[in-house]
């Protein structure tokens, strides 16, 4: 179970990531994340919701049959955003502002109903729920990497608007990098997130291609030896 | 088992997991509802207090307000006057007022005025203008909208009320006058109406939803 759990989390974060990868929730994704901030808190309101519904569906997967599994799994998922909705709204409510319609949208994100779907629904719940958490770390940190990207071209600042997640106490935390900076605008309008997202796809693809030369090297280089070796 | 009873197995558990839904969210509702409506108020009360100092007054501002129903002000979205009195003694009023011809729909604004007719402060509450551009009218972008405070109909003189680009003394912004200049003319609509009503704003019976 410990190598399942490697795997998953190795899947979520990097070779299957949600936003990276299989690009599920792409509409969140290139709207809200105009700030870090912005980004990162949809990312952690996203990751609870797959937390919970994940948790709930493998939970009740043996009691679900397959021909109605698809509305329960809505209706799981629908009453747990909704729940987290009224709780952000409770006690971040700036963040309820700022976030307006995207956060009742999480239920469309399609990343939730296909975990569901392909992972909490054949799978133990200690499984599901490390599903759930590695797919939504995952999902909240190309949030936050692609705000922060367009947040310092677009604004020169980052993590502004700190407060709205952490409290009063933390609306001075956020850090100006450039005074007086006019703004590179076109990073904080729409077509920056598709921009900065086709840079980070491209980042990405690049590292994997770099990682499978080297291993493959390696491989290669006992095969190549070995009878050089022995003599 | 028949095909009637698993027809009949199945709806019941689909009613079930509704059931279960709705009851996980009435639960939800009703545990956070206090404190919900306790972070709108705070958050409505954080925006009047931009534009009122609170030191200057002593009563409930939320619970004294009054809607306005004048041709001066649009009649698609309400304006509130929230009035500000230290020992039953009027100071100020906020003016929250809807101009709704924004270049991107309409700009919610919340107006602070003295007593005197001095403005004590102007804040942008909603807006969707373009982010980089017309987005300056926000306190956190630039300082452009704390250049009202102080100002009053005569300080400038009527006819210079405008952006510069009209005749007046204040600033538009670079690749943006619709927004700076709405803000303007808004600001100014109120001042006068503040000037012609004064009285009557502060004497109206208290309205109680605001």
């Amino acid at each position: 179970m410990n190598h399942e759990i490697h795997h998953l989390i190795k899947e979520g974060l990097w070779k299957n990531n949600p936003g990276l990868v299989q690009l599920l929730g792409l509409c969140p994704l290139l709207a809200v994340t105009a700030t870090a901030v912005n980004g990162l808190g949809l990312g952690i309101a996203t990751t609870l919701t797959l937390v919970f519904s994940n948790t709930i569906i493998s939970l009740i997967r043996n009691v679900v049959t397959s021909a109605i599994r698809i509305p329960v799994f809505v209706l799981v998922i629908a009453s747990t955003v909704t729940a987290i909705e009224l709780i952000l709204q409770a006690w971040f409510y700036d963040l309820y502002k700022t976030l307006g319609i995207f956060i009742p949208l999480i239920v469309t994100n399609c990343a939730i109903i296909g975990r569901a779907e392909a992972y909490a629904s054949k799978n133990a719940v200690p499984l599901a729920f490390v599903d759930g958490l590695a797919m939504g770390t995952g999902f909240t940190l190309v949030l936050l990497v692609l705000g922060a990207m367009r947040e310092v071209l677009g604004r020169g600042t980052i993590f502004s608007g700190a407060h709205m997640l952490l409290g009063e106490s933390f609306r001075d935390v956020h850090i100006v990098l450039a005074q007086d900076h006019s703004g590179f605008l076109l990073a904080i309008l729409p077509p920056g997130a598709f921009l900065g997202l086709g840079i980070l796809l491209a980042i990405k693809n690049l590292i994997d291609k770099r990682m499978e030369k080297r291993s493959t090297k390696v491989q290669e280089f006992p095969l190549t030896f070995h009878p050089a070796a022995e003599k | 088992m028949g095909i009637k009873g698993k027809v009949i197995s199945t709806a019941l558990i689909l009613g079930a997991f509704g059931l279960a839904g709705a009851g996980l969210v009435a639960t939800v509702e009703k545990y956070t509802r206090d404190q919900r409506e306790a972070s709108i108020i705070a958050a409505r009360l954080r925006s009047l207090h931009a534009v009122i100092p609170p030191k200057i007054h002593d009563n409930d501002l939320l619970n004294d307000s009054i809607l306005i129903d004048d041709p001066v002000f649009s009649a698609k979205f309400p304006t509130i006057v929230y009035r500000a009195r230290n020992n039953g003694q009027p100071v100020a009023a906020a003016f929250e007022t809807t101009a709704p011809e924004g270049y991107a729909g309409p700009i919610r604004l919340m107006i602070g005025i003295g007593i005197d007719g001095r403005l004590l402060g102007v804040r942008a509450l909603e807006h969707r203008e373009t982010p980089g551009l017309g987005d300056g009218i926000e306190v956190e972008r630039s300082d452009w909208i704390l250049r009202f405070s102080g100002r009053s109909i005569g300080d400038p003189p009527l006819s210079r009320w405008a952006v510069k680009k009209d005749g007046g003394v204040f600033d538009q912004f670079t690749g943006a006058t619709i927004t700076p200049r709405l803000v303007v003319n808004t600001v100014k609509k109120t001042l006068l109406y503040f000037n012609a009503h004064r009285d009557e704003v502060f004497a109206r019976e208290n309205h109680d939803e605001p």
